[in-house]
């Protein structure tokens, strides 16, 4: 089982990414589940929001702890909260930045493989605005290897109606130029 | 034919009550149920769904309307969670005392104060003896699975009473997961229109609910506890139907892995799946565990209980509600009295968890197993404990 | 043998206490509640038809003439009749 934790802020559609995410694996006959930090729905707050994935009917329902994957949608974040907590040694924590992996290993003090894609460049370039979602979604696609591209086309379609296409482009281009260190 | 979907629980919780072809929808959306009146009202202003949705301006409206609804014949569905429960207590014990099905989804979530807006059973068990058949889903599938069965189950002229689909506020309302979801085809061939047993039309006279004077107010109230009573062999009926049907098996206590068992667990909603991965680790060392799941709370499965526990040393009743000032939580104080007669009984140990949105995780479950494993020679020393309640 | 005012036992009770003969209720005479009865003087009575708009059990019915007149077997002699005809057409008198 593959267990992902998101942060965003709210808003910023880390509720959306993991439905999508869980749909995208759904739609290869995987088993998922995607669900936001419980609670009310704060514009701006950090928030986080969980995937959980896997081959067979997933039992467990209480919090993720020790995600294999953390991905933070806003850059923001990582020296305002510890985005890196519980995450294992052997995780990656794949970030919407600018900055080099040197860089975000500096800030979050996490040890382990970090993965960077300027997924925030990418949106403004092909959706406007700065909303990363679909964007980090294609990155985490590509870093994970376990849910294809391609699965993710219908679920993204079916949320986005007539922008769909514009989301589908950020997100294969994350999914090219994300930097796997 | 049933498809397998990814969806948000709430939201496949709508889709499959609008599938059952309701004729009047009265809700108001509170969390964690907000969801599942809020896509049906979609499904319904889209012309997908030929149905009255009544947007009320209360919980006390919305299911008065609903009573009205089914008392002139309607199929009736709505939805409402915690203090929303409670402002339409007023008419929660009307509804079955003048036996009218309707079928209300609960997202389940803690009674204020203080306010809180997470997870627990506090709602439900304020109306677990106001006569609704209850039922609990431990998770997307069966939630599905039982606003269908629930409709067939409440509408039966043996039963004509309302039943309580009880959820998990969040941990299943707000879950997206893969779920299968019957088609329209296939709900309807299960679940044919309502007969109503009578109507209040003009044609047809009767009167409902009738004033009961002390020389026939006892005798009502004896008639109605019967009724829920005997709704238990009607909903074996349905759930055998819906296993010859859809192949998903439902009895009123679910088990695992508690042949041989020491140890068992009884939980009731969501936390079943999350414990029985616990039961399977200590299975690894050698613990024998088991576990059972309550799903049918109303009419309470005492058979079921006493064949269910029989041969465990222990048996943790796990509650998700403190019955405050009481004896014992609401749940174990019934699964005591209903072992109370019986000759050889396990030692009972009464968890409390998980209560206002509390994480319970595997780790818990198997701490709870082990710490209950000597209750028999050591009783503890309060009927109940809150479990991981920090104290000095 | 006479009807059973109610049902002996809960076995012989309609579910949810529905009551399926029409206008049962009728079959409740509660004149018997009876202290005083309204007594109608057509000499004074102007036909306005205010007894009958207010008498609350709904027992005073109008005649082919178009004056009132009150079911005894029902009036409860609550005397509110009485007390909104203003012409003063109506008398409670010890029944």
């Amino acid at each position: 089982m593959i267990e992902v934790r998101w942060h965003g802020r709210g808003g910023q559609g880390a509720v959306t990414s993991v439905e999508l995410f869980a749909l995208a694996a759904i739609e290869e006959g995987k088993y998922a589940q995607g669900f936001p930090s419980f609670g009310p729905e704060r514009r701006g707050a950090p928030v986080a929001a969980f995937n959980r994935i896997d081959d067979h009917h997933i039992k467990v329902r209480s919090g993720v702890y020790t995600p294999d994957i953390v991905v933070v949608l806003d850059e923001s974040l990582i020296g305002l909260v510890n985005v890196a907590d519980g995450l294992k040694p052997e995780g990656i924590l794949l970030v919407n930045t600018a900055k080099s992996a040197k860089e975000v290993a500096e800030i979050t003090k996490f040890k382990g493989k970090i993965a960077t894609v300027d997924a925030t460049s990418i949106a403004w370039k092909e959706l406007g605005v700065p909303i990363t979602n679909t964007t980090m979604l294609g990155a985490l696609l590509k870093v994970l290897g376990k849910v294809k591209l391609d699965s993710a086309k219908g679920p993204v379609e079916h949320r986005f109606g007539r922008i769909a296409g514009k989301n589908l482009t950020a997100m294969k281009r994350a999914y090219d130029e994300v930097k796997i260190n | 034919m049933s498809k397998r979907i990814g969806m948000e629980i709430a939201l496949a919780a709508a889709e499959v009550a609008a599938l059952c072809r309701p004729d009047v929808i009265a809700a108001y959306p509170i969390t964690p149920n907000t969801h599942i009146p809020e896509h049906l009202a979609e499904i319904v202003a889209e012309g997908h769904l030929d149905c009255e949705y009544l947007p009320v301006e209360s919980e006390h409206s919305a299911l008065s309307a609903c009573a009205g609804a089914s008392a002139v014949g309607a199929r009736v569905f709505t939805a409402t969670s915690s203090q929303g429960l409670l402002y339409m207590g007023e008419i929660v014990p009307i509804i079955p005392a003048m036996r009218l099905p309707i079928v209300m989804a609960l997202g389940n979530r803690a009674l204020s104060g203080p306010i809180n807006i997470w997870n627990d059973h506090s709602d439900v068990m304020a109306v677990r003896d106001m006569g609704w058949i209850c039922l609990f889903a431990a998770n997307g599938q069966e939630t599905i699975d039982m606003i269908v069965q629930a409709f067939k189950i409440g509408e039966d002229h043996r039963v004509m009473l309302p039943v309580l689909v009880n959820l998990d506020g969040f941990q299943l309302t707000h879950v997206v997961e893969s779920m299968i979801m019957p088609d329209q085809e296939e709900v309807d061939k299960f679940l044919p229109p309502r007969k109503p047993y009578a109507t209040v039309h003009p044609d047809n006279v009767v009167s409902m609910g009738t004033l009961g004077l002390p020389e026939i107010y006892t005798e009502a109230k004896k008639a109605e506890d019967e009724a829920l009573i005997n709704s238990k062999k009607v909903i074996l009926e349905v759930w055998k139907e819906w296993e010859k049907t859809f192949g998903r098996k439902y009895e009123p206590i679910e088990s695992y892995k508690t042949k041989d068992a020491d140890v068992i667990m009884l939980t009731v909603g969501s936390m079943y799946e999350t414990a029985a991965i616990a039961v399977d680790q200590l299975h690894k060392e050698g613990f024998k565990a088991g576990l059972l799941n309550m799903k049918l709370f109303r009419p309470f499965p005492a058979d079921e209980l006493k064949a269910a526990v029989k041969g465990a040393r222990v048996l943790i009743v796990t509650d998700r509600a403190v019955m405050c000032g009481g004896a014992q939580a609401p749940v174990c104080a019934e699964v005591k009295s209903v072992l109370y007669d019986e000759p050889v009984r396990p030692a009972i140990v009464n968890e409390i968890i998980g209560l206002g949105g509390r994480d319970v995780r595997v780790d818990d479950f198997i701490k709870m197993f082990k710490k209950a494993a000597t209750a028999d020679k050591v009783k503890p020393e309060r009927a109940y404990e809150i479990y991981g309640v920090r104290s000095s | 043998m006479a009807e059973k005012k109610w049902p002996e036992t809960w076995q012989e009770i309609n579910p949810g206490l529905m009551v399926f003969k029409p206008a049962s209720a009728r079959s409740y005479l509660t004149g018997g509640w009876r202290a005083q009865k309204p007594i109608l003087d057509n000499t004074k009575c102007i036909k306005c038809g205010v007894c009958y708009l207010f008498c609350p059990e709904g027992c005073i019915t109008e005649d082919a003439e178009g004056y009132f007149m009150a079911d005894l077997n029902y009036c409860k002699g609550c005397g509110i009749c009485y007390h909104e005809c203003w012409p003063r057409a109506i008398k409670m008198v010890e029944d």
